[in-house]
C-alpha cells in the first residue's frame, strides 16, 4: 500500500519535458505561411499552389493536446499510452481519434507515449500507466473522443477566422475543412487551430453519426510488421551498447553462496561477471558471447530458504486447502448447505490446473543506459509507473528522471505487466554493477523467460451441485484453493476478507438464477511467483463454471444450451450472445457419430462470449477441434477485424493451453526449459474460426482477453459428448487415450 | 577467422567465432534485426531465413556452415512470392504482435516458390515449425491462399 502510494505521488510530480520530441511544438515559424501550399497529399506539393512562401523543409507538428498533433504535412500522429503487444491498441486508438475528428485513415499516425502518469494513466485505473484488464479502448473512448472533437472544434474555429465565416457554416469530413468555395487541409489549418482554446465539452457524435469505428481499417502496424522494420526491445542498438545473459537462480528464493567465472572471464568478448540479487549475469561484446560464458559459469546455490517443493506436493497441499475451511467467501446467496441437505441430488467434481507460462514469442528484454542524472530505458512494460517507481527506488534518482521509450512487445499476455518489475530491475541492477559505464541490454534466454518465473497459479476447484426433482439446480458451491495473484504486489490492497478478487472473478459473478449459490476460497502460500495470464482468474474459473455446468444439464437430462437459456432469463446480453452463437454453429442440428460439439458462455472485463467447439474423435482417443464458431458482445466494436483478430488469437492461446501447455516443478525446479517440453500451439492444431459480433450501441468493452475463457470448456463439452469423458484436469494431454 | 557470405545479393565478410549461430551474425554483426530470436533449439521459425532459397533455421547454424553461401533475409527477400505474400499478409491484416512474422512469411514464401497452389494440408505441414503466441494462424492460412491466388492471376 505504501509502495502504492508513494508512486501516485510520484506520478502526480510528473510533468512533461519539453526537449522530448512528444511535446508540443507549437513554434512561431509555423506561422500563417503554410497555411497555404499543402496539398491534400502529404508528400506531394505541386508547384502550382506553392506560389507564396517556401514550404518548409520539415514538417512542422503543432500540437493539440496530449494524444494528437497535426503536421504541416498533413499526418495526423496519434500518441498511444498503452503498449502494443499485438491487440491492436495502434489501430484501435487511431481509429477513435480519427473518427471524432473527422480524419482519413490515410492520413493517421501513431507513436508511443512516455512513461507519464499524471498524463497518461489507465483511466479505469487510478493515478498509474497500465495496459491491461483488456481496458485499452475502454478508458481511452471518452478521453480520445474529447481530445479529438476538442482539436475538430479548433480546426474549425480556425477556418472560420481565416475565411471570415461563421464557424457554422464549417464542415469536416476526410480530413478536408470546407466552406462553400473555401477548403483547406488539416496541415493547412494546424498551425493557427493548435493556438485555440478548445471548447470545455466539444460536441461527441453519436453512434450513428460513426464512419470510420465499425468499419474496417487497415493496421497501423502491418507494415512495420511485415517487412522486418518493426523495433521490439530485441532490436534496440545503442552506441557502445554492451549484451548481458544471466543465470537466475534454479529455483525460487535461492541465493548465491559462491561463483566460479574464470573460465567465463577468460573468454574473448566477456567484460564482466556481476552477482545481483536477481542472479549472477555475463556482459559481453555479442549476445551469443554472454550466453556462452554464462554457460561456463559455476554457481553453488544456496537451496535454504528456496521454495523447495515440486509440483505433485504442491498438489497435495492444494487438496488439503480445498477441502478444509475455507479462507474467505465471495459469494453467499441463499443457504447452500440446506439446498444440498435436501436436494434430489448432489454431483460433485474435482478440477486441476497447472501453472502456465506466457511464453511470448519474444523472451523479457530490457535497454538501459544509466547516468547520474538519469536513466533511459527501452522495453515493453504494460505498467510503466510502477517500473519508474521501481528503478527510482533501485538507483535514487527521482521517478520522472526515469525515462521509458516504449517500443513493440513481441507478444505479453500479462508477462509484460510484473508487479516487481523484474526485467527491468534486473537490467538496471547490471548496468549499475558496471557503473553504468555502458549501455546494456539484458536478453533472456527462452529457458530464462521459462525458468525464471511468473506462471499462472495452480489450483485445485471442488464443485457441488444439487438438482430437485425437476432437474433444476437448487445450489451450486464452488470452493478453490489457489495462490494469489495479489498478494505481496502493489496491488494488495485489492485483497479483502481473505479473499483476492483477481482469482474468483469468473466464478463470483456466474450468471444463471441458482437461489443458493456460494463461492468460497482458500489462498496458498506457495514461493513460485504467480501472475495474472490472458484473463486472470476467469482462465480457470471460466472453465471450472462451464464444463461443471454441462455435467448437470447431463445429469438432469436437459440440453445444455437450452439449460442455461432458461436460467439466463434476467442477463438480455448473455442470452443474445448465447442465440448468436446456437444459431451461427446449428446448435440442435445432429452431429455425427465420431464427432462431438460443445458450448460455453463467459463474461469477462465487460465483453460476454459464446463459443462452438467442433470435435472429431477418433476409437484411440485422438481427436482434432474442427471449427470455433464465436460469438462475442463487446459494445461498440470499434474495429470488428481487430475484435476478429483478439477472438481468434484468445481462442488459439486458451487452445494450446488447453491441449498440452504445463508448467511442471520437481523439488522445486521448473522441468520445461523450451518449446521442445513446453508445448506451444501450431498451425496444424488450430481450427477454422468464425467470429459474429453482437450489434450495439454501448460504450466498448474488452476484446484482448474475453475469446479466450470459453475455449477449453467447450472444448471439454464437445469431447464429452462425443467420448463421454468429462476431463476435469488440463492439459487435456492424452487422457482420452488411456 | 574471416568468414565470407552472401546476404540478401552483397557479399559479405565478418570476423566472428565460426561457431556463432548465423541468427546472431545477421542481428548483432550485420544489423539486420528483422530475423528473429525465439528459442535458440530450432522449435519456433521466428529465426526463419533462406539458405540458397531453402528455409532454415538461423539460430542453430554455425555462421561458418553458411560460408561461400547466399543467405537470404525478410529485409532482403524478393521475387514473386515474396511480394504475394508480404501484399496478402498485409491485406489480410495477418500481425498481432508481429514478432514471429518475419519467420512465418520467410517460410510461406519457399512454400510458395516450390508449390504455388498448396492446399490446407500442404500449409499446415509446411508451416508447422514456425510457431505463432498470438496465434494468427488462421490468417496465416488465408494469407497464404490468398498469395496463391496472387501469384496465379
Ligand atoms: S529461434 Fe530459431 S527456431 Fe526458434
Ligand atoms: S504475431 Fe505474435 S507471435 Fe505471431
Amino acid at each position: 500500500m505504501k509502495k502504492l502510494e508513494s508512486l501516485i505521488t510520484s506520478a502526480d510530480n510528473q510533468r512533461p519535458d519539453p526537449s522530448r520530441r512528444w511535446f508540443l511544438q507549437t513554434s512561431a515559424l509555423a506561422g500563417a505561411g503554410f497555411l497555404i501550399g499543402c496539398s491534400e497529399e502529404p508528400a506531394a506539393p505541386t508547384g502550382a499552389e506553392t506560389a507564396a512562401p517556401a514550404m518548409p523543409a520539415e514538417p512542422v507538428d503543432a500540437a493539440f493536446n496530449a494524444f494528437l498533433r497535426i503536421s504541416s504535412d498533413n499526418t495526423v500522429t496519434v500518441v498511444v499510452k498503452h503498449l502494443d503487444k499485438g491487440q491492436g491498441v495502434t489501430t484501435g486508438l487511431p481509429t477513435i481519434v480519427a473518427e471524432e475528428l473527422d480524419a482519413a485513415w490515410d492520413q493517421m499516425r501513431f507513436e508511443f507515449a512516455p512513461a507519464n502518469a499524471a498524463l497518461y494513466n489507465n483511466t479505469l485505473m487510478g493515478p498509474v500507466q497500465v495496459t491491461g484488464g483488456s481496458s485499452s479502448v475502454s478508458n481511452s473512448w471518452m478521453q480520445l473522443r474529447q481530445a479529438a472533437a476538442g482539436a475538430r472544434a479548433m480546426l474549425v474555429q480556425a477556418a472560420a477566422q481565416t475565411w471570415g465565416v461563421a464557424a457554422s457554416a464549417v464542415q469536416v469530413s476526410g480530413g478536408m475543412v470546407t466552406s462553400g468555395q473555401n477548403s483547406a487541409s488539416f496541415g493547412e489549418l494546424a498551425a493557427a487551430a493548435a493556438e485555440l482554446t478548445p471548447p470545455e465539452q466539444p460536441e461527441l457524435k453519436s453512434p450513428d453519426q460513426f464512419k470510420l469505428i465499425g468499419t474496417r481499417l487497415p493496421r497501423l502496424d502491418s507494415n512495420a510488421k511485415t517487412d522486418g522494420t518493426a523495433q521490439f526491445t530485441i532490436d534496440i542498438d545503442r552506441p557502445g551498447m554492451l549484451m548481458a545473459a544471466i543465470a537466475h537462480p534454479p529455483r525460487f528464493g535461492a541465493t548465491v553462496r559462491s561463483v566460479d567465472d574464470a573460465a567465463a572471464r577468460a573468454m574473448a568478448g566477456v567484460e564482466d561477471v556481476v552477482q545481483t540479487p536477481r542472479g549472477v549475469a555475463v556482459v559481453a561484446d555479442s549476445f551469443w558471447t554472454a550466453v556462452k560464458a554464462r554457460d561456463a559459469l559455476t554457481i553453488d546455490w544456496d537451496f535454504s530458504a528456496s521454495e523447495n517443493r515440486g509440483s505433485e506436493e504442491l498438489r497435495s497441499y492444494l487438496k488439503e486447502l480445498v477441502a478444509g475451511e475455507p479462507g474467505g467467501i465471495a459469494r453467499n446467496d441463499g443457504d447452500v448447505e440446506v439446498a444440498l441437505g435436501s436436494a434430489a441430488r448432489v454431483i460433485e467434481a474435482d478440477f486441476e490446473f497447472p501453472f502456465l507460462a506466457h511464453a511470448t514469442m519474444e523472451p523479457m528484454n530490457c535497454v538501459v543506459e544509466l547516468s547520474e542524472t538519469g536513466c533511459e530505458i527501452w522495453t515493453g512494460s504494460q505498467i510503466q509507473t510502477l517500473d519508474q517507481g521501481a528503478v527510482a527506488a533501485l538507483t535514487g534518482l527521482a521517478p520522472e528522471q526515469i525515462n521509458i521509450n516504449t517500443v513493440y512487445a513481441g507478444g505479453s499476455f500479462g508477462r509484460r505487466a510484473d508487479p516487481d518489475s523484474s526485467f527491468v530491475v534486473e537490467a538496471v541492477m547490471i548496468a549499475q554493477a558496471i557503473n553504468g559505464r555502458a549501455p546494456v541490454k539484458l536478453q533472456w534466454t527462452r529457458e530464462n523467460d521459462m525458468r525464471a518465473g511468473r506462471y499462472r497459479p495452480i489450483s485445485q476447484h471442488r464443485l457441488r451441485a444439487g438438482l430437485n426433482e425437476q432437474g433444476d439446480i437448487v445450489a451450486w458451491h464452488h470452493s478453490m484453493a489457489i495462490q494469489s495473484f495479489l498478494a505481496g504486489t502493489p496491488f494488495a490492497m485489492m485483497l479483502q476478507d481473505g479473499v483476492d478478487a483477481t482469482a474468483v472473478e469468473g466464478a463470483r459473478g456466474l450468471p444463471y438464477a441458482i437461489p443458493n449459490l456460494k463461492v468460497d476460497q482458500t489462498l496458498a502460500e506457495i514461493g513460485v511467483p504467480g501472475l495474472w495470464w490472458r484473463s486472470v482468474g476467469h482462465t480457470h474459473n471460466g472453465y471450472v463454471t462451464e464444463v461443471f455446468f454441462d455435467e448437470l444439464a447431463q445429469a438432469a437430462g436437459k440440453d445444455p444450451v437450452e439449460l442455461r437459456r432458461s436460467l439466463l432469463a434476467s442477463q438480455p446480453r448473455h442470452l443474445a450472445v448465447l442465440e448468436l452463437a446456437a444459431e451461427k454453429a446449428e446448435w440442435g442440428a445432429p452431429v455425427a457419430d465420431g464427432k462431438g460439439r460443445g458450448f460455453a458462455l463467459h463474461e469477462s472485463f465487460g465483453s460476454v462470449v459464446a463459443q462452438v467447439v467442433d470435435v472429431s474423435i477418433g476409437d484411440n482417443g485422438v481427436f482434432s477441434v474442427d471449427r470455433v464458431v464465436c460469438a462475442v458482445d463487446c459494445g461498440i466494436a470499434v474495429n470488428p477485424d481487430v475484435v476478429a483478430a483478439q477472438m481468434e488469437g484468445g481462442i488459439g492461446y486458451g487452445l494450446s493451453a488447453a491441449l498440452a501447455e504445463a508448467v511442471t516443478l520437481v523439488d522445486g525446479e521448473v522441468q520445461e526449459g523450451n518449446f521442445d517440453r513446453y508445448l506451444p500451439l501450431r498451425i496444424s492444431q488450430m481450427p477454422e474460426v468464425e467470429v459474429h459480433i453482437v450489434p450495439s450501441e454501448a460504450d466498448p468493452t474488452g476484446v484482448g482477453e474475453p475469446g479466450l475463457p470459453p475455449l477449453a470448456p467447450a472444448l471439454a463439452n464437445a469431447l464429452a459428448q462425443a467420448s463421454g469423458k468429462w476431463i476435469r484436469k488440463l492439459p487435456i494431454g492424452r487422457q482420452l487415450q488411456a | 577467422m574471416p568468414i565470407d557470405l552472401t546476404v540478401n545479393g552483397q557479399p559479405q565478410t565478418v570476423d566472428v567465432p565460426p561457431d556463432k549461430p548465423l541468427l546472431w551474425v545477421l542481428r548483432e554483426d550485420l544489423g539486420l534485426t528483422g530475423t528473429k530470436f525465439g528459442c535458440g533449439i530450432a522449435q519456433c521459425g521466428s529465426c526463419t531465413v533462406h539458405l540458397n532459397g531453402s528455409p532454415t533455421r538461423a539460430c542453430v547454424l554455425p555462421v561458418s556452415a553458411a560460408a561461400g553461401q547466399e543467405v537470404t533475409t525478410v529485409e532482403g527477400v524478393s521475387g514473386d512470392a515474396a511480394m504475394a505474400v508480404r501484399n496478402a499478409w498485409r491485406k489480410l491484416d495477418v500481425v498481432q504482435c508481429g514478432y514471429c512474422q518475419s519467420g512465418q512469411m520467410m517460410s510461406a514464401t519457399s512454400l510458395l516458390a516450390s508449390n504455388p497452389s498448396p492446399s490446407d494440408e500442404e500449409i499446415n505441414r509446411a508451416m508447422r515449425g514456425n510457431v505463432c503466441r498470438c496465434a494468427t494462424y488462421v490468417r496465416i492460412r488465408d494469407a497464404i491462399h490468398e498469395a496463391a491466388k496472387e501469384l496465379e492471376a
